[in-house]
């Protein structure tokens, strides 16, 4: 097997080293309360884009999986599903470090924020749900049947609800949103980076995990298939 | 007036001729064979569920009891019950009333005879009819549910039609969404676990709504204020509705 990396690990290594630096060192326009935690916009805004995009990508292997199951498909769509859980805990993490100095406090009683960590409950419900199968294509199938409904009542919650109601968060009940106008050059030129790069590393992520359970299922296979060895038999008994 | 008249006979005309065997609208003839099998699964289901009373009768006490309890915690301060809390605690007896209510729609029948079901019936069919029949049943148990808790709690509704109407709408909400949860959790093995765990968060965006909604109810606040709530709560009803309905044939097949 070769170590090549394909272009775009590359692409994404390249991006996130210059978004690290580049959003440390770069100069951020100043305001008043924001300060100089305006540079988490690199990381806790591209997080959500990440966990949405890589839940949207488990979403459409579920479907595919419901049209012909295959275990390929469903160590995708669970894959997928692991790393959008993944950045959305690190969204509510740097979320949350966000709005201890902005608005004073770890959590606050906020729509965007507790629409979003309903949306982790679903996902953890999901785990729940695929741990209390033992046939592996009953678990594929109904995993995917919630995932497809998961997913259906997470866009609301974090969507549609919060731009309904007051809400302190930016872009959200008459807040101003992050609009292009809003955000200096300097910011863009790392934000678009940022989200781009973040997204690649969730499907990177994804990837590794999609090949490791790739390799445990066939180890399990072979296991399975090769007579039990003495030792093993002694450790049974 | 014109307009909106000419849209409600075209919408409306070809529901109200549904049963009418006879229909313009009802040529197509696996249409009406649809039609007439979730109606036969409806009365399947109240059947099932008259001949079997204690499941409904225990339903109907677990309304009332969780209604005592709430009335006997609360018993000092009654008087200092504000309206957020009466709101608050009316909902959410309500949810778990649904949820213990619509928990059973799927484990209540034998697996030899939900097989029996798949030789005869579309699995569209079956989500419908037991959509609907829980949705009638949820009508029940929430209008008892409302009647007996305004008893003992106080009736502080401002804007009757309103609360009655939200009502309405959460049964119907919460039925179409806790009948797929009850179908998932269903085919698993611990069941009541399950079903609490899946259906709260997927239900929770529904249940806020409905939570606004009769508060404005409460305060008696002028209708248009809960407007983008009923509509929103209709949007993700329908989608709910849609889901169920493509998804739940994948969930039968297992």
């Amino acid at each position: 097997m070769s170590t090549k990396l394909s272009w775009w690990k590359w692409l994404c290594v390249a991006m996130l080293a210059y978004v690290v630096t580049a959003g440390f060192l770069l100069g951020v326009p100043r305001q008043p309360i924001l300060n100089e935690t305006v540079r988490n916009l690199y990381f806790h805004v591209p997080m959500w884009f990440a966990m949405l995009f890589i839940l949207a990508a488990s979403v459409v292997y579920s479907v595919k999986y419901l049209r012909h199951p295959s275990p390929a498909l469903d160590d995708k769509a669970v894959s997928t599903a692991h790393v959008g859980i993944l950045f959305g805990v690190l969204g509510i993490v740097t979320g949350s470090l966000w709005a201890k100095f902005t608005w004073g406090d770890w959590w606050i009683n906020d729509p965007k924020l507790n629409g979003s960590a309903v949306g982790l409950l679903i996902y953890f419900a999901y785990l729940v749900l695929r741990d209390s199968f033992e046939d592996e294509q009953q678990r594929g199938r109904i995993a995917a049947v919630y995932n497809i409904f998961a997913f259906a009542a997470l866009i609301p919650l974090l969507i549609v609800l919060p731009r309904l109601t007051d809400s302190l968060h930016p872009g959200n009940g008459g807040n101003p949103g992050f609009k292009v106008y809003d955000v200096d050059y300097r910011m863009i030129l790392v934000f678009y980076p940022a989200v781009v790069g973040w997204i690649l590393l969730s499907v990177w992520i994804a990837e590794l995990n999609v090949r490791l359970r790739r390799v445990s299922r066939a180890l399990d296979e072979a296991t399975a298939e090769r007579p039990a060895t003495g030792e093993e038999v002694k450790r049974q008994v | 007036m014109g307009v909106i008249s000419r849209l409600t006979s075209y919408f409306l005309l070809p529901i109200s001729n549904l049963y009418n065997p006879k229909s313009p609208y009802l040529c197509d003839q696996t249409e009406r064979r649809k039609l007439e099998e979730i109606k036969a699964l409806v009365q399947k289901e109240i059947r099932l569920e008259w001949r079997q009373r204690y499941a409904l009768n225990g339903m109907l006490l677990y309304v009332v009891s969780t209604v005592i309890i709430c009335y006997l915690s609360f018993n000092l301060q009654r008087n200092q019950l504000n309206k957020a809390t009466w709101n608050a605690l009316f909902w959410i007896i309500l949810l778990f009333t649904s949820v213990s209510a619509i928990a059973k729609s799927f484990v209540q029948e034998r697996p030899g005879r939900l097989l029996y079901y798949y030789t005869l019936a579309s699995p569209q069919g079956i989500i419908l009819a037991k959509i609907l029949y829980n949705a009638g049943l949820m009508l029940i148990l929430s209008g008892l549910g409302f009647g007996f808790y305004a008893l003992v709690m106080g009736n502080p509704v401002e804007d009757g039609l309103l609360f009655v109407g939200n009502v309405l709408l959460g049964a119907v909400g919460f039925s179409s969404t806790l009948t797929m949860i009850a179908g998932i959790a269903a085919k698993a093995q611990n069941n009541g676990t399950l079903m609490a765990v899946l259906s709260f968060p997927v239900v929770l965006p529904m249940l806020l709504m409905l939570i606004k909604i009769s508060k404005n109810a409460l305060d008696g606040l002028d209708r248009s204020a809960s407007q983008d709530e009923v509509v929103t709560l209709l949007a993700i009803n329908a989608i709910v509705l849609a889901l169920s309905y493509i998804l739940f044939p994948y969930l039968w097949r297992s």
